[in-house]
């Protein structure tokens, strides 16, 4: 029954054995014990589990292991590199862009994903952006501003 | 010159949460865990006939199930806050004889993992026979309705009533006029993004039980568990709630799989784990609001508000929830008086039960529900006697020279100027310019609104002494202990915790600056009943009012004691040195030069060499403090909107929110505090509702059908801020946490209302979804 799996993790290979019904949001955090995404809903909505794959945004809720296989995936964990922060990370904490930081991992890596596809997005373009995130806590005007903050502070692309 | 405090400083907390190592209950994995599932009923009302167990024992991988009859060792789920007269129906963690609403519990799966006990719980089956269900609040309590529990007639748990009724009948016999509103305040779901979990861990040898929780009173929790549940004694249970991510008084309360989780994990020999999933959040976590209310208000030809009369019939859902009999009277009558002086008020309320999910503490908690019936009377007593909102108010307002001021209705204000509070309302949002746009708008028929809410709180409850003659069964004084180490860094403890709200840089502000010390040197500790041994937790907008205040006298003691050392040593009168907080350093007066370190007078208490004589070595202080009365921050809010006539779908043009905390420690903080809490309480104008049918099933009971504010729902929200120090305590502060979700509320309602006016439509219930606003304009039309 179980499937043999091959995921890519924050440059790391990872083989396991799964079932084909688990989910790539709990490989993340039971098989390979990479908890910063976090599961706050059970009905893509709330965006908490957001990781890259491939390099798109993808909810890890929805997303099976299996389906994920010979993927490459970034989580939160793998966003700052050589102990320097993503400046999208360093955006949130300047701005104020979380409270209980439940919802932050995943808010964080839509940003990465919203900032590569669209540099310099306008407010309302951030608005929409952050659709498919909720937070409770922060009412999403801090968040706002720490997109914009992080838009300005990104190296343009050559 | 504080150093920290009145500084916007980067949250010292927020390096673990952007890097994803935030320390959250689901992410614990302890060896050989075992996980547990909760079966729970489907049925709003039905009688159990059976429950059968035999095809989920026999799962491979399932450690074991119980019911009912299993944990009949565990206690009753108790009410922590007994108004007089209340009549506390008893609730089992598992049920045995009767369900009471969707997601009550019927039995457990303890499996060796997630999935398996997921499986298991399929395989139990049990034998319903459905009852009739209510669900309303105020139906629960006429001839006929259902009955939740045979022990509490008519539904009704309690009543409760206060204010002058013989001045409040007088003001409405000599009015000139009255105005009468009918208000649903409707049921919403908390819903903190993080569900909740509990991981637990015996040790036979030691009996020692550790339950790591999401909780906002880890020790509040310990107490009620220890006391009234699982019969593990407070010194051999440890309670830790690390980080939690968010609470907004969902994780107050003491929950059935507190005393589940621990119980199982003794029974089975092994930790166990469970996290909730979204839908049994949405069923179980304990909901907020939903009042039944009918209001009037008094007036004088003038505009002069003289009396108030309310009627609420609350729901308390299917059982009386740890603090829930507190919420719609102490918090909520109390609050009737707004920032009016009303010489009458009276205030009645029925505490019924239903079939619905237990409702207690939601952000405000009693608060919102009362300026939502204050400030919606007052707008359309404005309207009905054709004057400005916001002169209405004025003209209405306890005058700054009154305070401090009595009401009717047994508080007494502390400080405030809230015609200060409106100027900078009516400037920052150009209110003159907003009723011309509004003018010009209405011209060309098109439904632009503008709303006005003016809101007291009362936060940071209270005199123990006060709650306890209320029905508290616990005190409200807040811990705080200062460890000062012998190489002069500081552990602060707080009974408090954080969940969001920053305390790890507020209190460390507060902290530094008390002993004029850097705040690198400062760590707060908090969620740990094993460091921390008692506290009462964060809930009611108290954290920094009532536990900073003990932090600060704690301050004050070390800073004594290092005063007798330091004048022992520098050979000079106790009244002759002066405490630099500045520096952090004692000295003698004019012999600036004279003078001992922190540092040093750390390092002399352990080494404890050269003391006074007679006094101990050792440099820790504790502090428990009970606070002097509430605070009462205040606001003004005022927003502008527009309605699509077509859709009915409300926009949200200009949000303009001015409050008055008191002194504000992390400017930073405190607006996110203000523009958290505003989209909050627009959620509950506009979206929110935990929605029950007919026959008491929550239909909205995931994330896909209860909808949550989104950030393309909102402009970019402006702040303002007056400050009135409060006398109440030490620090000046007032409460933050929820004064935005308690203006917004009716600020957003009152908006969408103005806009409506034109049609003739006069009143509408919560939330104003499209489809409502939409039926509202088609039946005017």
């Amino acid at each position: 029954m179980a499937q043999s799996v091959s995921i890519t993790v924050n440059g790391t290979a990872y083989e396991r054995e799964v079932e084909p019904r688990l989910l790539l949001a709990h490989f993340l955090r039971e098989a390979i014990g990479l908890t910063g995404t976090n599961i706050g809903c059970d009905t893509s909505q709330c965006g908490a589990c957001t990781v890259l794959m491939d390099g798109v945004a993808v909810k890890s809720c929805t997303v099976l292991a299996v389906q994920a296989d010979g993927s490459s995936v970034t989580t939160i964990e793998g966003l700052a590199s050589e102990g320097n922060l993503h400046s999208v990370q360093n955006a949130f904490w300047e701005k104020h862009g979380l409270q209980c930081g439940f919802c932050t991992p995943g808010m964080i890596i839509t940003v990465v994903d919203l900032l590569n596809n669209n540099p310099h997005p306008t407010d309302e373009e951030i608005r929409r952006g952050l659709d498919g995130n909720i937070c409770r806590c922060t009412g999403y005007e801090n968040i706002v501003r720490a997109v914009k903050y992080a838009a300005d502070a990104m190296p343009e692309e050559a | 010159m504080s150093k920290y405090v009145g500084a916007s400083m980067k949250r010292r907390e927020d390096p673990r949460f952007i890097q994803g190592r935030g320390s959250y209950v689901a992410n614990l994995k302890l060896p050989n865990m075992a996980y547990l599932a909760i079966k729970r009923s489907p049925y709003a009302h039905a009688k159990i006939k059976s429950i059968k167990t035999d095809k989920a024992k026999k799962l491979p991988g399932v450690v074991g199930v119980f019911t009912g009859a299993d944990t009949s060792d565990v206690g009753m789920l108790p009410s922590g806050w007994n108004v007089p007269g209340i009549k506390v129906p008893a609730n089992r963690v598992l049920q045995t004889d009767k369900v009471r609403h969707v997601g009550d519990r019927v039995a457990m799966v303890v499996a060796e993992d997630p999935y398996i006990a997921q499986d298991a719980l399929d395989l139990i089956e049990v034998d319903y026979e459905p009852l009739p269900a209510v669900t309303d609040a105020k139906k629960a309590t006429e001839a006929g309705a259902p009955q939740v529990h045979d022990d509490v007639p008519n539904n009704t748990s309690y009543t409760w009533a206060l204010g002058d009724k013989e001045a409040c009948d007088k003001a409405f016999a000599e009015a000139d006029k009255v105005v009468e509103l009918d208000l649903i305040n409707q049921r919403l779901i908390a819903t903190a993004i993080e569900p909740r979990a509990a991981v637990a861990q015996w040790d036979a040898f030691k009996e020692e039980m550790t339950l790591w929780t999401t909780s906002q009173n880890p020790n509040l929790t310990r107490v009620v568990l220890s006391a009234f549940l699982i019969g593990i004694p407070e010194h051999k249970l440890r309670l830790i709630s690390p980080d939690v991510g968010g609470g907004f008084g969902s994780k107050i309360p003491t929950y059935p799989e507190e005393a589940l989780v621990p119980w199982a994990a003794r029974k089975v020999g092994r930790p166990v784990k469970w996290v909730a999933t979204r839908s049994e959040s949405a069923m179980s976590d304990t909901q907020g609001r939903d009042h039944v209310t009918h209001c009037k208000l008094a007036l004088r030809k003038d505009g002069t508000i003289t009396g108030l009369h309310v009627a609420t019939w609350a729901n308390n859902g299917a059982y009386i929830s740890l603090v829930a009999s507190l919420i719609p009277t102490a918090f909520y009558v109390t609050l009737l008086s707004g920032l009016y002086k009303i010489p009458g008020i009276y205030g009645e309320v029925w505490g019924t039960l239903t079939n619905t999910v237990w409702v207690d503490a939601y952000r405000g908690a009693g608060r919102p529900e009362a300026a939502y019936v204050v400030e919606r009377l007052v707008d359309a007593a404005a309207r009905e006697m054709k004057m400005d909102p916001i002169e209405f108010r004025r003209k209405n307002f306890i005058p700054a020279s009154e305070f401090p001021y009595q009401t009717p209705v047994a508080l007494q204000y502390d400080s405030g100027n809230y015609a200060g509070v409106m100027d900078k309302a009516v400037e920052l949002s150009g209110y003159s310019a907003l009723r011309a746009a509004q003018a010009e708008a209405r011209k060309k028929g098109r439904l632009v609104g503008v709303g006005i809410a003016a809101c007291i709180e009362a936060s940071g409850p209270v005199p123990s002494k006060v709650a306890g003659a209320l029905g508290g069964v616990t005190g409200f004084w807040e811990s705080g202990g200062l460890r000062v180490h012998a190489t002069g860094k500081v552990t602060a403890l707080t009974g408090s915790h954080s969940h969001g709200q920053g305390h790890e840089t507020t209190f460390a502000q507060i902290v530094a600056d008390e002993l004029g010390i850097s705040i690198d040197d400062v760590d707060i500790v908090h969620g740990d009943t094993a460091v921390i041994t008692n506290g009462m937790g964060t809930y009611g907008s108290r954290s920094t009012s009532v536990g900073g205040s003990a932090l600060v006298r704690s301050a004050e003691k070390v800073r004594a004691k290092m005063m007798k050392i330091a004048a022992h040593q520098l050979e000079a009168p106790l009244d002759e040195l002066i405490y630099d907080k500045e520096q952090g350093k004692v000295y003698v007066k004019g012999v600036p030069s004279k003078a001992k370190a922190f540092g040093e007078l750390a390092f002399a208490a352990y080494t404890a060499h050269n003391l006074p004589e007679g006094l101990e070595p050792g440099l820790e202080e504790d502090t428990y403090y009970d606070p002097a009365n509430f605070t009462y921050p205040n606001s003004v809010h005022i927003a502008q909107v527009e309605i699509d006539r077509d859709t009915g779908e409300v926009t949200i043009q200009k949000y303009v929110a001015v409050d008055d905390v008191g002194k504000v420690i992390n400017p930073l903080i405190v607006e996110g505090q203000v523009t958290g809490g505003v989209a909050q309480g627009v959620g509950q104008a506009l979206w929110e509702h935990g929605k029950y049918d007919e026959n008491g099933q929550l239909i909205s009971a995931n994330l896909l059908e209860y909808a949550m504010p989104h950030a393309h729902q909102f402009p970019p929200l402006q702040t303002g801020r007056t400050e009135t120090p409060s006398p109440h305590n030490p620090l000046g502060v007032k409460g933050v946490g929820e004064m935005g979700t308690i203006a917004s509320t009716p600020t957003i309602v009152n908006a969408v209302l103005d806009a409506l006016a034109p049609l003739g439509i006069r009143h509408l219930d919560m939330p104003l979804t499209p489809e409502k606003i939409w039926r509202a304009m088609q039946a005017k039309s």
